[in-house]
């Protein structure tokens, strides 16, 4: 199982939760944005560019490392992994 | 024809103004004395572009809202703001094959005359983009798109926006768009083909000061009633055409500074132009921190500062390209906002003026709309 976790401030909750479970136990965060779309697509749409990249101010977590240190959108999420979703500390 | 304030009795002045924080929607009378505000919508994000579309039946507003963290989203509302669409795909997108991603919206307009579900809206990174079912679909305008010259367009300091766009009423086929800092393009061929059009347009900030394109142009105006005159606020330089931009001549007669962004026309003057003019590039204020509007009603051959009611010391005042507009009425009401959040409004065509709203966020956007009630 991977968790998804989506905070509060995107306004898109699947189901009614902020957490999208995927019964997978191995996938590439790439894999799992798009299973992410496929069950909410306004929530990838605002995770990821017409260019297929994650939006500048987005920042994604497996567990405790942000994926810009791992292999980026092809880091892998394990089975009990969770990816993070969430809004860089940015604005004006 | 004229409208006639007194006729419009059973109408509202609706000001639709976008700041960096949200839009907001302000509502009077036709006697546009009391204000009443409601607001702000999509809390947090920039709104560049506002647009009321009044065609086809519809009663639909427009809003290119921008959050920092999860992207650009043309919004529409049938209610004035009440409600507001909340779409599961950005409907203004580019396509993968062009390498763009959108960065934000800065323009939506309505077509031609003659096509009620025609829009267009301007975008960063420059590209136009047309609609024909009254802002549910987009698709980018290729012509433009594939421009042979675009990788030698280069952004200016609000990025490299498609802030302009100007429709032909005599002819669907030519249209008139603006980039900064690529210049002035005409098509005359439904948009197939785009030719630049900056033929004695300064660029003080390149070698060659008179370029074939790459001007930074700030803004461009005409009267639909002539529209082969425009007035053009350049970054450096006021200019006018009357040949559909084929060439331009400096109007720059009797303003502290031709710096600037803001231009609107009067809605029934043919002549009749708005500027705010700005000390330089590099302070982008006042000059002499006074906040003054500047008119022509011959234009351009003569410009008076327009000062009753605004503020005419320590004024640091900056007004960007889109803050400026008129209303339809006769007389013509006239309405400007400050990067510092002061929306300011005539209702005598600008010869005095009322503070509406004195502490709003940065406003980036101002535009009106003469609805029936």
């Amino acid at each position: 199982m991977i968790t998804i976790e989506l905070p509060r401030a995107l306004g898109v909750q699947v189901n009614g939760d902020n957490a999208v479970r995927l019964d997978s136990g191995d996938m590439t965060v790439k894999d799992a944005l798009a299973e992410l779309g496929r069950i909410s697509p306004p929530a990838l749409d605002r995770l990821i560019n017409e260019r297929g990249e994650v939006r500048q101010h987005v920042n994604l977590f497996v567990d405790d490392e942000n994926i810009r240190f791992l292999e980026g959108l092809d880091s892998r999420l394990q089975d009990g992994s969770t990816l993070f979703v969430l809004a860089a500390i940015s604005g004006g | 024809m004229k409208d006639s304030g007194a006729a419009k009795n059973g109408s509202e002045v609706v000001l639709l103004v976008g700041t960096m924080k949200g839009a907001f929607v302000f509502r009077s009378d036709p006697s546009r004395k009391n204000w009443r505000m409601e607001g702000p919508h999509f809390r947090g994000e920039s709104v560049y572009s506002l647009f009321h579309d009044a065609r086809g039946g519809r009663n639909r507003t427009f809003a290119a809202a921008t959050s920092m963290i999860w992207g650009g989203t043309l919004r529409t509302s049938d209610d004035f703001g009440n409600t507001w669409s909340e779409p599961d795909q950005h409907s203004v997108r580019f396509p993968e094959d062009s390498g763009l991603a959108l960065a934000q919206i800065w323009q939506v307009t309505a077509g031609h005359p003659s096509e009620p579900d025609v829009l267009y809206c301007g975008v960063e990174p420059a590209a136009l983009f047309k609609s024909t079912d009254a802002g549910d679909s987009w698709t980018p305008v290729e012509g433009l798109l594939k421009h042979e010259q675009r990788p030698r367009w280069q952004p200016g300091a609000g990025g490299l926006c498609l802030h302009t766009i100007i429709t032909d009423p005599k002819d669907s086929n030519r249209m008139l768009i603006a980039i900064s800092a690529a210049g002035v393009y005409r098509t005359d061929d439904g948009g197939h083909t785009w030719i630049p059009r900056n033929v004695g347009v300064r660029a003080e900030f390149l070698p060659d000061k008179y370029p074939e394109f790459g001007q930074c142009v700030h803004k461009v105006v005409h009267h639909p009633a002539r529209p082969e005159r425009l007035f053009l606020q350049n970054h450096w330089g006021l200019y006018r055409s009357d040949d559909w931009g084929e060439s331009w001549q400096d109007i720059a007669n009797g303003v502290p500074s031709d710096f600037g962004f803001a231009m609107a026309m009067h809605p029934q003057q043919q002549d009749t132009v708005y500027i705010v003019p700005l000390e330089s590039d590099m302070f982008r204020c006042t000059p002499e921190a006074k906040l003054r509007v500047y008119r022509t009603t011959d234009a351009g051959q003569t410009w008076e500062a327009l000062t009753g009611g605004l503020p005419q010391s320590d004024a640091y005042e900056t007004v960007l390209r889109d803050c400026l507009a008129t209303d339809s009425l006769d007389a013509a009401g006239v309405y400007f906002g400050t990067r510092s959040g002061k929306l300011f409004g005539s209702s005598d065509e600008g010869s005095t003026w009322n503070e509406i709203a004195g502490n709003l966020p940065p406003i980036v956007c101002v535009k009106t709309a003469v609805v029936a009630t």
